[in-house]
């Protein structure tokens, strides 16, 4: 599991607006890439278009090459519902099946796609899907309630759990953290450390400790003026951005200095 | 975004409050109790009282009656608590009156009906037995001699079921996939626009334009004059699927995108996930927006007795001559009773059969209350 992916000249609109422009990058498999940089800079639009969720967005397209593993997720013979079995994503906002358990909503990604589970085996499956996102033991006694009646930080890692559980090769997370506590929040970044070592994980944050903790690379975003498409300033290890960056933009964002 | 890094200059003006800004003034609000309305509106009573005693129209008093209130209310409360609460209490009297206004002629309309046909919709002839071979004769017996009463509306119960059974079961399938399409598949589109105006327009088709459009369509497809059961559940889908279409769209569309998305990100084709979470999740509206549309068409006269006819004895087969159903029938008592000269047992089955329609209406209201029940999202820990 856990692939590579490189970007190539990636151009995203919605409609008309042009809304990120002329992205290239490398996503190292087995580690964490963060996403940083000013609200509206476009993050979220790229990271979604890594498993084809931009395009459900009516008038929404883009240009370029996304590789995964020299496969053009962009290519005519691909289809998005096989790209997005293979990266899976998380929401800044939980959002758990209101009709469905705790249980029903972690096999919900295989069941949904009515493949035959057995009983055992989708024990088996909840099981270690929601031990992989530190949530079983707090909720191994209830998981015939519904998955809305959990907390906040709760419901985000059984979000967690239901992506994992369909084994994707790469995990998007966008803003995971933003609805929760601290508390809440470093169970989530503990659990980001975890699955790097089975996922290739890329997490969107505006918590620029949050990027210098759980990250391996860090790319920053940024946009010249409000209505410009957003571009990725630069790229590198997480490191070398937060101690030595190459741009300027890029040491204004970190130490606050920005517009 | 500028990333100059200068500090912003200090604001030109300082902020000032409230109370120093020239033109603003704040109302004064002082504590109250309810103690005042209540006082008022005994008050009211008795004068409404005093009035109709006098002689003045009843209708005319309790108008004066509940002005004299409002304005005591107003003044009462102006002086005490000040503006704001005084403009509160006279909304409140506003608001309360129009709710009264509204539930008045509901419960009268129900008590109305309970009571004048209650007794014989109780009559075991009443849902047991058809009106074939019925005459005046017997009426006159009824109503002159206290013989039972001999012939009732099974027939048209059984008509009025299986007409709109058939026609829910063609307009639920159309509706519930349009508003599908318009919601999931085209939310923006042209072909969208267009049916959004059709149904527009459908929704106020008046209801008899259905039942002629049935019987012509009968007309060409089987003979002229030709009129059963399916005639009647085109003419109703016709008036159905519009309703059925809108309500089915807004439950849709307020199932959030989140949860779309959320199935879509785990690898679920588009048309799983509609049948998969966005349905279960709109579910419960779903049912209670078929279950009023039924309601709305179930009470139609016009159209069927168009497209239907009107049948004394029992016919369960919709494809074979015309049927009876509860509205119709009603409208038949009323309109041509069997004995002209005895009209009270006809006239006591129209009103047992406008109860029964009643009775039907209110059991599809409930049952669409369990259904959504059953379907609503889980909530709670
Ligand atoms: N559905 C949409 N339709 C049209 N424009 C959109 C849509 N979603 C986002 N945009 C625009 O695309 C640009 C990038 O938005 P995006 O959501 O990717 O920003 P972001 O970097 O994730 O911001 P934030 O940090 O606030 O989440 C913004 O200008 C935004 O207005
Ligand atoms: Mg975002």
């Amino acid at each position: 599991m856990s692939k590579r992916i490189d970007v190539k000249n990636l151009d995203i609109y919605y409609g008309a607006f042009h809304a990120v422009k002329n992205v290239s990058m490398t996503i190292e498999p087995r580690s964490v890439t963060a996403f940083i940089g000013p609200s509206g800079c476009g993050k979220s639009t790229v990271l979604r278009t890594l498993n084809r969720m931009h395009e459900v967005i009516p008038g929404a397209y883009t240009t370029g090459e996304v590789l995964m593993d020299d496969k053009n997720l962009y290519a005519k013979d691909t289809d998005p519902v096989d790209v997005r079995r293979q990266v899976g994503m998380v929401f800044q906002r939980p959002n758990p099946f209101p009709t469905m358990s705790i249980r029903e909503n972690v096999l919900a990604g295989v069941t949904l796609n009515s493949k035959r589970l057995s009983k055992s085996a989708a024990d088996e499956l909840a099981e270690q899907s929601l031990r992989g996102a530190n949530l079983w033991t707090e909720v191994k006694d209830r998981l015939d309630r519904p998955g809305s009646g959990l907390s906040g930080g709760q419901q985000q890692r059984l979000c967690i759990a239901r992506a994992i559980a369909v084994q994707p090769e790469v995990i998007l997370m966008d803003e995971p953290c933003s609805a929760l506590d601290p508390i809440s929040t470093l169970a989530i970044e503990d659990l980001i450390n975890e699955l790097k070592s089975d996922y290739t994980v890329v997490i969107v944050t505006h918590n620029m400790q949050q990027a210098a903790r759980v990250s391996d690379r860090t790319g920053f975003f940024n946009l010249e003026a409000t209505g410009m498409p957003g571009e990725l300033v630069e790229m590198d290890d997480t490191q070398k951005i937060f101690s030595n960056p190459s741009k300027p933009a890029t040491e204004d964002y970190i130490s606050g200095r920005f517009g | 975004m500028s990333l100059d890094t200068a500090p912003t200059p200090p604001q030109e003006r300082k902020q000032r409050k409230l109370s120093e800004i020239e033109g603003v003034e704040l109302e004064v609000v002082r504590a109250s109790s309810n103690r005042l309305s209540l006082l008022a509106l005994g008050g009211a009573a008795v004068l409404l009282v005093l009035l109709v005693v006098l002689g003045l129209n009843p209708a005319l008093a309790l108008v004066a009656a509940f002005v004299v209130y409002l304005g005591v209310v107003f003044v009462a409360y102006r002086n005490t608590a000040g503006p704001r609460v005084a403009r509160d209490h006279v909304f409140r009297g506003l608001v309360g009156a129009a709710f009264v206004l509204a539930v008045v002629p509901l419960l009268s309309l129900l008590w109305t009906v309970v009571s004048q046909g209650g007794p014989t919709l109780v009559d075991p002839a009443f849902l047991n037995q058809t009106m074939n071979g019925v005459t005046g004769l017997q009426d006159q017996a009824t109503q002159r001699d206290g013989a039972p009463l001999i012939g009732g509306a099974y027939h048209a119960v059984i008509g009025t079921l299986v007409i709109t059974g058939i026609a829910a079961l063609i307009s639920v399938p159309i509706g519930v996939f349009t508003a599908i399409f318009l919601v999931e598949y085209q939310p923006k589109g042209r072909v969208s626009q267009v049916i959004r105006f059709l149904v527009d327009v459908m929704t106020g088709i008046p209801s008899i334009v259905a039942g002629l459009f049935a019987f012509a369509l009968w007309a060409v497809l089987f003979g002229i004059g030709t009129k059963n059961g399916f005639a009647g559940a085109v003419a109703l889908s016709v008036l159905m699927i519009s309703t059925v279409v809108r309500n089915s769209e807004e439950m849709l569309r307020i199932v959030p995108n989140e949860l779309r998305e959320a199935s879509l990100a785990l690898g679920v084709p588009k048309w799983r996930t509609i049948a998969k979470v966005v349905l279960p999740t709109a579910a419960s509206g779903l049912a209670s927006g078929v279950t009023l549309a039924i309601a709305r068409v179930i009470g139609e006269t016009a159209p069927l007795l168009v497209a239907v006819g009107y049948a004394r004895g029992l016919n369960v087969d919709p494809s074979q001559g015309p049927m009876n159903t509860l509205a119709v029938y009603a409208y038949y008592m009323f309109t041509k009773p069997l004995s002209p000269g005895f009209r009270e047992p006809s006239l006591d089955r129209a009103w047992a059969a406008a109860l029964m329609l009643v009775l039907i209406v209110v059991v599809l209201n409930l049952s669409a209350r369990v259904i959504a029940k059953a379907f609503a999202p889980k909530t709670g820990r």
